[in-house]
């Protein structure tokens, strides 16, 4: 647990560390993700008894972490209460857009995704 | 019984630890998240909707201030961090499933994604909506640790973008499914890839309680379009001039 917690730790670290050297605009803990699905990628062929332990270990911790994502959003949701005032003269147009753009993006990549499978399979 | 004012002494004491905000935020989570259940998963009864309310109304109604309560409750918020990182591993686990259906998947992600983006874009433009809105609007459909960074980067409110991504979640998981029935979509595959894309954790949480398969792929789509979505926000920002 404790040596699961310190990788992901530091790959988020050696995201944020990267992020400040190449002056790169993308969230440090983003970068973190890459690398972390990089060196997975890369250990795919490495079977060795530690590996392996690790990576279990790891993927453990992660999908204990990420059943609990939506909770982590309270501090920051609760800020948004906070916000408030500042969205409320928009917020009538904020939902139509919301609405809008999130209802058509789902129709037009599920649509797409569909098209092209069905296109595949046909070959 | 105890004396009013000692109660009041307790409390001016509780109130300055961190302590008593963090089991409030776990505790109203843990009620909102018993009422989620009850309701059968209805994607309207949101449990992180239900745990904001909460402690929002005891902030107000004992009137602390929101910084004396993130001095606490920043230690939740900090593990958002580390939960993006964790992405990885879900990314990873369905890597076989990736290459298998790269084309359509790449495909879908970038029109999908760039999608949400300009058609976010436009809509605030079109309805006059300030530059530091429309910053905070812009990278809605990732999921919000990813969102909330890019946000930031790039000049907008990450609190503010954090409700607008939680808007985009609810009403993909609660009006999604009726524009896929509309499109006649039978792929599940497909159809979880466009809740997950729009709509990431909230919209994947739904797609899993309908079918396996949506739900794998709602989570593949959450976890590429947080990647798409940092990338291309700032790098269209810049072809503006914007950013």
């Amino acid at each position: 647990m404790l040596r699961s917690i310190f990788i992901i730790f530091f790959y988020q670290l050696m995201g944020e560390a990267i992020k400040k050297i190449f002056e790169i605009r993308i969230p440090g803990p983003v970068i973190g993700l890459v690398l972390l699905l990089i060196t997975l990628i890369l250990l795919k062929r490495l079977k060795t008894k530690f590996v392996n332990n690790l990576k279990k270990d790891v993927a453990d911790t992660s999908t204990y972490i990420l059943k609990y994502l939506s909770f982590l959003f309270v501090p920051i949701g609760v800020g948004v209460v906070m916000h408030f005032s500042y969205l409320e003269n928009n917020l009538s147009k904020v939902l139509f857009i919301v609405f809008v753009s999130t209802i058509l993006t789902i129709g037009i990549s599920a649509f797409l995704m569909e098209k092209i499978n069905k296109r595949i399979n046909k070959k | 019984m105890i004396e009013k004012d000692k109660l009041y002494s307790i409390w001016v004491y509780l109130q300055a630890e961190p302590l008593f905000w963090l089991t409030l935020t776990i505790g109203s989570y843990l009620i909102g998240d018993f009422l989620y259940r009850k309701s059968k998963l209805f994607p309207l009864v949101n449990p992180v909707v239900i745990s904001i309310t909460i402690v929002s109304l005891v902030l107000i109604n004992l009137n602390v201030s929101y910084e004396r309560y993130f001095d606490g409750a920043k230690f939740i918020h900090f593990m958002l961090g580390p939960a993006t990182v964790a992405l990885a591993i879900p990314i990873y686990k369905k890597f076989k499933f990736i290459q298998k259906e790269a084309l359509s998947i790449f495909v879908s992600l970038i029109v999908g994604s760039l999608f949400a983006i300009i058609s976010t874009f436009v809509l605030c433009k079109l309805f006059n909506i300030n530059d530091q809105l429309l910053f905070s609007m812009l990278p809605r459909s990732a999921t919000a640790p990813i969102a909330m960074g890019v946000s930031e980067l790039i000049g907008g409110i990450p609190s503010v973008t954090a409700i607008i991504t939680l808007l985009s979640g609810i009403v993909g998981a609660s009006f999604g499914t009726f524009a896929l029935d509309l499109l006649k979509l039978k792929d599940m595959a497909a159809r979880g890839f466009g809740m997950g894309l729009a709509s990431h954790g909230i919209g994947t949480a739904r797609a899993m309680s309908r079918n396996e398969t949506a739900g794998v792929f709602a989570a593949l789509a959450l976890g590429l379009n947080g990647i798409a979505t940092a990338i291309l926000v700032p790098l269209l920002l810049k072809l503006l001039n914007l950013f």
